[in-house]
């Protein structure tokens, strides 16, 4: 039972995938959007973290913490904008969210 | 070898289950709960892995802050989610569409997958023996050295976001009283206070 990189990148794929379909089923949700967003970062680190560890290349693991910024600089910013928006029209439907569109 | 199959097999598989319940659990603040046990099963990965300042870092950094923060906006805003619920399973055909065919391209892409024979002679920076420095240190060698512009873009990029999000939340409410305290230090006696002299019996 030798746990390989294949074990890893299999597992990654699955969570990126849930991701995604996570974006799919709650189209209206803007927070579980953003929560699915947080799971398909998590996936690429791990995939990250997967090569770097098993091509004992420590570059990938540098990349996973910038990666890691990035993401929690963006739920930052992302739930910032939620709050904002919620307060000014009291709801945060997607469909709601056009008035941008002229 | 055992035992991290094993730990690798329930770390992976309760990995998967918490990312299933992400995104099918009613109720948001399930959600970001689960998201939280998602968080700590890939932290548990990196360990098996090899990785443990990444694992620290993502329970310190995701589980500490990012869930965290997702919990507060989650239970802060009063929003209706049995009506965003609403049509979540019009979208499953097409999202099942969606993911089954990611998920065979991946399959496909790292099913071929096959690492170079040279692959140890042209790594950026190949990993130092476990027995002489530790995965942190060896992180940290690198990190402050060879890519110390990286994290200084890193930094810049925290303090924008940082900033950004104060931006957008502060807000001035009117009406609310406040207190002036150059006001308050500024008021002298004379200003405030007057002595009358009341004869007995008359009043003021």
């Amino acid at each position: 039972m030798e746990i390989g990189l294949g074990h890893y990148l299999t597992v990654s794929a699955i969570i990126f995938t849930l991701g995604v379909l996570g974006i799919f089923l709650n189209r209206k949700n803007v927070i579980i959007i953003l929560m699915s967003i947080e799971m398909m970062l998590l996936a690429v680190n791990l995939n990250l973290v997967a090569f770097s560890t098993f091509l004992h290349d420590l570059v990938g693991q540098i990349f996973a913490m910038i990666i890691l910024t990035v993401a929690a600089a963006e739920a930052a910013i992302g739930l910032a904008i939620l709050v904002v928006y919620f307060r000014n029209r009291g709801s945060i439907r997607v469909e709601d969210i056009n008035m941008m569109k002229g | 070898m055992i035992l991290q199959g094993i730990a690798f097999y329930v770390f992976a598989a309760l990995l998967v289950a918490s990312g299933v319940m992400v995104i099918s659990a009613r109720n948001p603040v399930h959600s970001v709960l689960f998201l939280i046990l998602a968080f700590f099963q890939a932290a548990g990965l990196c360990v098996l892995m090899g990785a443990e300042f990444i694992a620290m870092i993502l329970v310190i950094v995701y589980v500490g802050a990012v869930a965290v923060l997702f919990l507060f906006v989650v239970m802060m805003l009063d929003i209706n989610f049995r009506e965003l619920r609403k049509g979540a399973m019009e979208a499953l055909p097409l999202g099942a569409l969606v993911g089954l065919i990611l998920l065979a391209e991946l399959a496909a892409v790292l099913g071929g997958w096959i690492v170079a024979p040279n692959v140890a002679t042209v790594a950026g920076a190949p990993t130092p023996a476990l027995d002489q420095v530790t995965n942190t240190h060896a992180l940290g060698r690198l990190m402050y050295t060879q890519y110390v512009y990286l994290f200084q873009a890193s930094g810049i990029v925290l303090l924008i976001a940082m900033i950004g999000a104060i931006v957008l939340t502060l807000r001035h409410r009117p009406g609310v009283r406040k207190q002036n305290v150059g006001a308050q230090i500024s008021r002298r006696r004379e200003d405030v206070v007057v002595i009358r002299k009341v004869p007995t019996g008359e009043g003021v």
